[in-house]
């Protein structure tokens, strides 16, 4: 029994630190893009966190939202990478009146 | 006894889906640019939640809570890779990437020349628009003329 709490204690550590660096990056990261990468390992930490917390108190009430997550996590990271421009015609899309975010 | 073996083994999958995510954290937090970052992000989004899968499935010993579980994987695969696709192009095409750590570019030339071809096209379409244009600009212009010359001779007809 020990050795099953330790374990779970470990999983915990290691899914709080992955939310917390993806976290750290979300706000400091230079690009939309790292940002997106970071919330994208973000919704899948929630998952994994979802499936561990299964097999820790024995029950599968969580898989609906583990099928959802994972069929609609990436809409976003597609979305945005497709109006991601380069930067000087950045500079001449600003000039044309248009807002991008870079 | 066997059902003990079957929990540590659950358990061990979950441990490995944890290191793996946390390895994914140190990635995203250390390296230096956008398609490193992509690349460390990925690992976790495909084996770890295979292991994640793997694990609840063998804590419950169920064929019908695994079937349940395809899905969640299924849906997985196919839209991360499609995601990561997208930010790793645009991600080149922006030019957010640390080019001393390349040392081979193929993709470089290939966009280079799918630009221009691409603009070659443009130009072309450009002025073939413009001679349907002239043409059928002359088109109206003789409709026009033909129009004029045929109201032309009729005339009002005179009282006398």
């Amino acid at each position: 029994m020990t050795f099953a709490v330790l374990m779970f204690v470990l999983v915990g550590v290691g899914l709080t630190f992955t939310a917390l660096a993806a976290l750290v990056r979300i706000v400091r990261g230079p690009t939309i893009l790292d940002r997106m990468v970071a919330s994208d390992v973000l919704l899948t930490t929630v998952i994994l966190a979802l499936g561990a917390d299964m097999v820790a108190r024995q029950h599968t009430d969580s898989i609906p939202i583990m099928v959802a997550i994972a069929a609609t996590a990436t809409f976003a990271t597609i979305v945005v990478a497709r109006y991601v421009k380069r930067r000087n015609e950045l500079e001449v899309s600003d000039s044309v009146g248009e807002t991008e975010h870079v | 006894m066997f059902d003990t073996i079957l929990d540590a083994l659950a358990v061990i999958c979950l441990l490995l889906a944890a290191m793996l995510s946390a390895a994914a954290g140190i990635g995203l937090l250390r390296f230096t640019d956008s398609l490193s970052r992509l690349h460390a992000a990925t690992k976790p989004q495909i084996f770890g939640l295979l292991l994640v899968i793997a694990a609840v499935a063998i804590d419950q010993r169920s064929l019908g809570v695994f079937l349940a579980l395809v899905p969640v994987f299924v849906f997985q695969a196919l839209t991360a890779p499609t995601a990561a696709h997208m930010v790793g192009r645009a991600a080149y095409r922006t030019g957010q990437l640390d080019s001393r750590t390349i040392l081979v570019d193929e993709l470089g030339p290939a966009v280079a020349r799918a630009t221009a071809k691409a603009a070659e096209q443009d130009r072309e379409q450009a002025l073939a628009e413009a001679a349907r244009d002239r043409e059928i600009e002359a088109e109206l212009a003789a409709e026009r003329d033909a129009e004029r010359d045929r109201i032309k001779p009729v005339r009002p007809p005179t009282l006398s």
